[in-house]
């Protein structure tokens, strides 16, 4: 299904391979994957040379982080109704719509429809809790029409985009609603919204952890089947390179600290200036959804069939898959993507507007084809679409930092993802 | 299944929302304000472009009502629900149901200057409401854009005199971005050329979206390492978005943020004292002046004769006759003018405000 999962003869010779085409394929390792992570680092160090150093600081690759957080949400969805040939336009709508309602739930109707006051403990459990639910209930009735009815996924989800936007408007006449809820405001990050020096290494630890975990797991699982095994310093050197990476990310997040006015607000005035910040709560929210809709892709049935319906839907119906059920299913899954992103942006802008989510639907399809989805079905990783995200993010935030005005940008941004699509299908051609 | 049967469901009651909310509210019918007095018996038609949006029933139109009351003229409407073509046949109606002066919230700029120019060959002077249309024998009425920015910039200007300005601007494709900008230079102007002022960071907003301000907001402090000391910022959305970033640095409050709109969580930012200035535009203001100007015109059809006129140069590079308003600074020693006006509950305005820290606020 994915290069990653492939299995290849040639890995079971035990010595280290001489050429970097034979030591990749003896690690396993996504070629394409890897390609985005070296452009990213290029994009990186370009940004921080014409920056004079101010892109690669911990700061940054904090914000970094955290602006690319709610769109890398969407895109893991977005990936799984790509890869089965559909295409969602409206999410940005439905986050502004699941959004706007929170936010209405929590400083309209809790408070005072319902006289209960504001900032009550339960309340942003409520209020994310109703827009969760309103996702899933939009997603559903777009996905019950696109599969169901065969109306085309386009104009369902065109519809939709200008449905829900309209909805925004008809609930508050426009208004802006703020300030949000002190509990849910901390979804959205901020040294406040994040989980600190500990807990990050404490989930960094964790995350390691759990490489190693998957990794003699699935030597094992190979070995009961009797698949070739992957040599056991590729093993190894996958491991380490994985935890490296993972805690270096963590130290990064550490190495951000505290910024000196909001520290002396919030520790009193002999506050010290090195309290480590940690890791962004909506950061954590996006690594737990890309953990899940991974798992769900690629261990799970309903994973499975999405896969098989994008490689070919007349194959997957005649094997007997409930197709329609299984696409409604993913639509059910962006709503409820987009509600989480919803509650992200909300809590971060400590406000709803109307304009919510705008646009948003073009970055998080610009995220999944960055990352390696393909238009023709079938084909598509999680981790690509959350590294696709980082990609145009990084490029939008390290222009905002060298003052590039936001035309340029937009130049700059529709140009890269037409590069960066088209030498994918040209290398995918070649290696076909 | 479960899913199916609420997603059904959640859609049907859209579908039903949406239909409703299209016709509940009653297009606004010709109402009688008969009463004797100076245009006594003149008729006055305003075409609404889409009198559903909130603010022209609940502010304009009242304001618009009264001021006719008052001469002694009628007052009659229609709502052209956003459609030019409805509108200029809206117009066609208005005449021939005896208007003698009409009032137009132009839909379209563009599309309705047929319809003016039918209007002033038979006779009939146009207001244009809001709204430019570039037609020289209207009389144009309107907030002064470029003062708004005049007064953004005035207000944080005098709260900062010297240091690291950021200026985020609205839609590029929207003119009034550029108006708002004019504006601000030519207070701030001096200042940055004689490097009193430095702007360390300048971006327009895609959509005036409070979410891009705030990113923008973000990369601006990270490239200048906290160094900012006041941000102009176009609206109160993106006034928003700027302070949740300042406040993630613990800078809300200690950095001067300007904004217009009068947006309820703007004016509540102004008694917090994380936002420095909100620029209203009073839309009873705009009724009144209007209502006014239609009066005077029942009596005499000369536009340039209408108090307070002055000539004003268009984009299209048309010489227009037109009343600019001034708008209003709203400021926390400032805030009882929309507390009295009734533009804001004080619940609204002073939600989370330490007592007595703003007069508005006791």
């Amino acid at each position: 299904m994915t290069e990653a999962s492939g299995v290849r003869q040639d890995a079971t010779r035990e010595r280290p391979p001489r050429s970097l085409r034979s030591l990749l394929t003896a690690l396993e390792v996504d070629t394409r994957l890897l390609g985005m992570v070296a452009a990213l680092a290029i994009i990186w160090i370009g940004f921080n040379i014409m920056s004079g150093g101010s892109f690669l600081t911990p700061r940054n690759l904090w914000n970094l982080s955290v602006q690319s957080s709610s769109i890398a949400v969407m895109a893991t969805g977005m990936v799984l109704i790509i890869v089965s040939r559909n295409i969602d336009l409206s999410v940005g709508s439905v986050l502004g719509l699941t959004g706007y309602t929170m936010a209405m739930v929590q400083t309209v109707w809790i408070p005072t429809t319902l006289g209960l006051g504001f900032d009550q403990p339960y309340t942003w459990i409520l209020a994310l809790a109703v827009g969760l639910v309103l996702g899933a209930a939009i997603g559903g009735f777009q996905g019950f029409i696109i599969a169901y009815s065969g109306v085309p996924a386009f104009i369902v989800t065109l519809g939709g985009l200008l449905v829900w936007r309209g909805l925004i408007f008809e609930l508050q006449q426009g208004q802006t609603i703020a300030p949000l809820d002190k509990t849910f405001a901390l979804l959205g990050g901020g040294p406040v919204g994040s989980i600190g020096e500990m807990a990050s290494w404490a989930v960094g630890i964790l995350a390691c952890l759990g490489i190693v975990y998957t990794l003699i797991a699935g030597r094992r699982r190979r070995r009961r089947y009797d698949f070739p095994l992957r040599p056991m310093w590729a093993e190894v050197l996958v491991g380490v390179v994985g935890s490296a990476a993972v805690l270096g990310a963590v130290m990064v997040a550490n190495s951000y600290f505290w910024p000196e006015q909001l520290a002396i607000e919030h520790f009193g005035p002999d506050a010290r200036l090195d309290i480590p910040v940690g890791i962004a709560i909506p950061v954590i929210i996006m690594l737990g959804v890309t953990l899940v809709i991974t798992f769900l892709a690629t261990r799970r049935r309903f994973g499975r069939y999405v896969f098989s319906i994008g490689g070919n839907p007349e194959a997957a119906e005649l094997g007997g898959i409930n197709t329609r059920r299984t696409i409604m299913l993913t639509y059910v899954l962006m709503g409820i993507l987009c509600a989480v992103s919803g509650a992200i942006q909300t809590a971060r802008l400590n406000s709803a507007v109307t304009s919510l989510g705008t646009q948003n639907e073009l970055d998080v399809i610009a995220a999944a084809v960055i990352g390696g989805t393909s238009f023709s079905g079938g084909i598509g990783t999680i981790p690509g679409a959350v590294l696709g995200a980082v990609v145009m993010q990084s490029l939008r935030s390290g222009m905002l930092l060298l003052r590039v005005d936001s035309p340029i940008q937009d130049i700059v941004a529709g140009s890269v993802l037409v590069v960066a699509v088209g030498l994918d299908t040209v290398m995918r051609r070649r290696s076909a | 299944m479960v899913n199916r049967k609420v997603g059904a469901f959640v859609g049907a009651a859209a579908v039903v929302f949406a239909a409703c909310s299209g016709s509940a509210t009653p297009a606004p019918s010709a109402s009688a304000a008969a009463s004797a007095g100076g245009a006594a018996g003149c008729t006055v038609g305003v075409s609404w472009n889409n009198y559903q949006e909130e603010r022209w029933g609940k502010w304009d139109e009242p304001a618009i009502k009264a001021a006719l009351t008052a001469a002694g003229a009628k007052y009659i409407s229609n709502d052209a629900k956003s459609s030019p073509e409805t509108q200029a046949t809206n117009v066609e109606n208005l005449i021939s149901q005896g208007a003698k002066v009409v009032i137009i919230l132009a839909q379209d700029g563009t599309a309705i200057k047929p319809s003016v120019a039918s209007a002033i060959s038979q006779g009939i002077p146009v207001i244009a409401y809001d709204r430019l249309i570039e037609d020289p024998k209207a009389l144009y009425i309107t907030f002064d854009n470029v003062e708004v920015g005049r007064m953004q910039a005035r207000a944080v200007f005098a709260a900062v005199p010297k240091g690291n300005y950021v200026v985020i601007k609205g839609n590029k494709a929207d003119a009034n971005a550029d108006f708002l900008r004019g504006g601000m230079d030519e207070i701030i102007g001096p200042a940055v050329k004689s490097g009193d002022i430095k702007i360390v960071g300048e971006s327009y907003t895609d959509n005036w979206d409070p979410k891009n301000a705030q990113t923008e907001m973000e990369q601006f402090l990270t490239a200048n390492n906290n160094k900012v000391d006041a941000v102009l910022s176009e609206n109160d959305g993106m006034a928003g978005g700027v302070v949740a970033a300042l406040a993630a640095q613990g800078l809300a409050g200690k950095v001067a943020v300007s904004g217009q709109d009068g947006d309820a969580a703007a004016l509540n930012r102004v008694a917090l004292g994380t936002q420095t200035v909100d620029v209203w535009k009073d839309a009873r203001l705009l009724g009144k002046t209007a209502g006014e100007a239609a009066a005077q015109l029942c009596a005499n059809k000369d536009i340039t004769t209408v108090k307070g006129t002055a000539p004003f140069t268009s984009p299209g590079k048309n010489t227009l006759t037109s009343i600019l308003l001034t708008p209003q600074a709203i400021m926390k020693d400032t805030l009882n003018i929309v507390l009295d006006a009734g533009w804001i509950t004080k619940d609204k305005l002073c939600q989370g405000v330490t007592a007595g820290s703003v007069p508005a606020c006791p």
